[in-house]
């Protein structure tokens, strides 16, 4: 399978061509946001208040990363698991995300979310946070410096290898790649 | 009766906690290498290599395998003949505070569990497991804890009519449930018997055993044996993308329990296990 190269910012009619099971690189600005992050942003919107990013276009990582070493832009920082933010990821959805990156299963109310707006799920590997930490070049807090690890940054990415797990039809990597496989065995 | 500086806890609890998040040890780096040989999936290939290529670089430049270092796990055991002087809680959680925070490891522990959730900025307090053994040595082992994979999780009573097929129908249910959120290739640590709390203990040392090493009545390690060909015939595969290698091993642990009683707990370790030991 071909590798795509994706560069942010990400159209929803660009998301709409990515196919689950595509490996990508994507480089450009994406933001980091987690459980916490994700709960306040909520709030804002729950107060019609402007959230501190906009996410239209954009693409959210949900990470945590680890301190960088002196040199370094950034520690280790691979991705969490995302159904933690299944609460909340509809509501950012409709403010124009266009690419989430995480690990794990998501729930039926963000697919449909995903299909609506025109939104792509990324999976990147868990547990490779330090070969995922050298295609980030840049990282600066730009939001919630209160929440650590936690905080919102900006980062610019190079090359960073994902694969689409669910696109904006709805189709699941978890689903298929798992049923392909357990053919092959049976033949 | 030996006497030891509490002091001297504070300093290998500190090296640990950076030894074990930033290099894998060698039994999970051997069963990964051999899960890659033996895997036949195109696309599990390719993860499998990227994992290895993932602890190649952590080694090379002495940083965290993982984002997520986890909760600190200490355990000790301590020799009934040793006599420290000062606080060990106070030794323990200080060298988590040093390690965790000269290692430039992500502070990932909250103070209470509800209200705040304020992060204590220095991963502190650690998870310490206390056991007395005989002899005057103190053997320490901190092993951290990442929660995607402790998430997935899960203890049942089963019913002693259940059985040996109750406690297999368990462990691979837990495992099918959580698919690809705890970081497919995992560890599994089953602890049967005891009771609730004993049974989760349980597994959660069975996850820090080597994983060659197997259970030492043969019921037990044929047990073992067939669970890891079980799950690994589920196709999640690494990552949850498909593929043979769903687990790396499955570890039982048991001891005696009720007569009425079949405690099953199921701890779940993400292909980061980490572990590290120093004899004191």
């Amino acid at each position: 399978m071909a590798t795509i190269k994706i560069t942010t910012p990400l159209t929803p009619e660009k998301a709409r061509t990515l196919k689950s099971g595509d490996s990508v690189l994507i480089s450009g600005v994406i933001y980091t946001g987690r459980d916490a992050a994700h709960k306040r942003l909520c709030q804002l919107l729950d107060e019609g208040k402007p959230l501190p990013i906009d996410v239209k276009d954009q693409i959210i990582y949900f990470v945590g990363p680890s301190p960088a070493k002196p040199g370094m832009a950034i520690g280790s920082a691979g991705p969490t698991t995302s159904y933690r933010m299944d609460a909340y990821s509809p509501r950012i959805i409709e403010q124009g995300l266009t690419g989430m990156i995480g690990k794990g299963k998501r729930g039926p109310e963000v697919i449909e979310a995903m299909k609506k707006h025109g939104c792509v799920y990324f999976g990147a590997i868990g547990g490779a946070g330090a070969l995922l930490s050298k295609c980030i070049k840049k990282a600066e807090v730009v939001a919630y410096e209160d929440l650590q690890s936690e905080a919102i940054r900006r980062l610019e990415v190079e090359d960073l290898p994902a694969t689409v797990i669910i696109d904006a039809e709805g189709n699941n990597l978890y689903q298929w790649g798992r049923e392909e496989y357990l053919e092959t065995l049976n033949k | 009766m030996r006497e030891i500086d509490a002091k001297q806890i504070t300093d290998i609890v500190a090296r640990l906690c950076v030894e074990a998040n930033r290099h894998l040890a060698g039994d999970v780096k051997n069963c990964i290498q051999c899960a890659r040989k033996e895997e036949p999936w195109p696309i599990a290939q390719e993860i499998l290599d990227r994992i290895i290529e993932n602890f190649n670089i952590a080694d090379e430049n002495e940083m965290a395998i993982c984002q997520d270092t986890g909760l600190a796990c200490v355990f000790l055991e301590i020799g009934q003949d040793v006599h420290v002087n000062g606080s060990i809680e106070e030794a323990v959680n200080a060298g988590v505070a040093k390690g965790y925070t000269e290692g430039f490891l992500r502070k990932s522990s909250v103070a209470e569990p509800l209200q705040f959730r304020k992060n204590t900025l220095d991963n502190t307090p650690a998870m310490i497991y206390y056991d007395l053994v005989p002899g005057d040595k103190i053997k320490i082992t901190v092993a951290p804890k990442g929660f995607g994979s402790e998430n997935m999780s899960q203890i049942k009573m089963l019913k002693v009519s259940d059985g040996a097929e109750g406690v297999k129908n368990f462990v691979v249910k837990v495992i099918e449930e959580a698919g690809p959120n705890p970081c497919p290739p995992i560890v599994v640590g089953v602890g049967i018997g005891g009771t609730f709390d004993k049974a989760a203990l349980l597994a959660k040392k069975a996850i820090i055993r080597p994983l060659e090493e197997r259970h030492p009545d043969p019921y037990y390690a044929a047990m073992e044996a067939e669970l890891l060909e079980k799950v690994n015939a589920l196709g999640i595969g690494p990552q949850g993308f498909g593929g043979k290698t769903t687990a790396l091993a499955v570890n039982i642990e048991t001891m005696s329990t009720h007569i009425a009683g079949l405690p099953v707990a199921v701890n779940i370790n993400c292909h980061v296990t980490r572990h590290k030991t120093e004899v004191l």
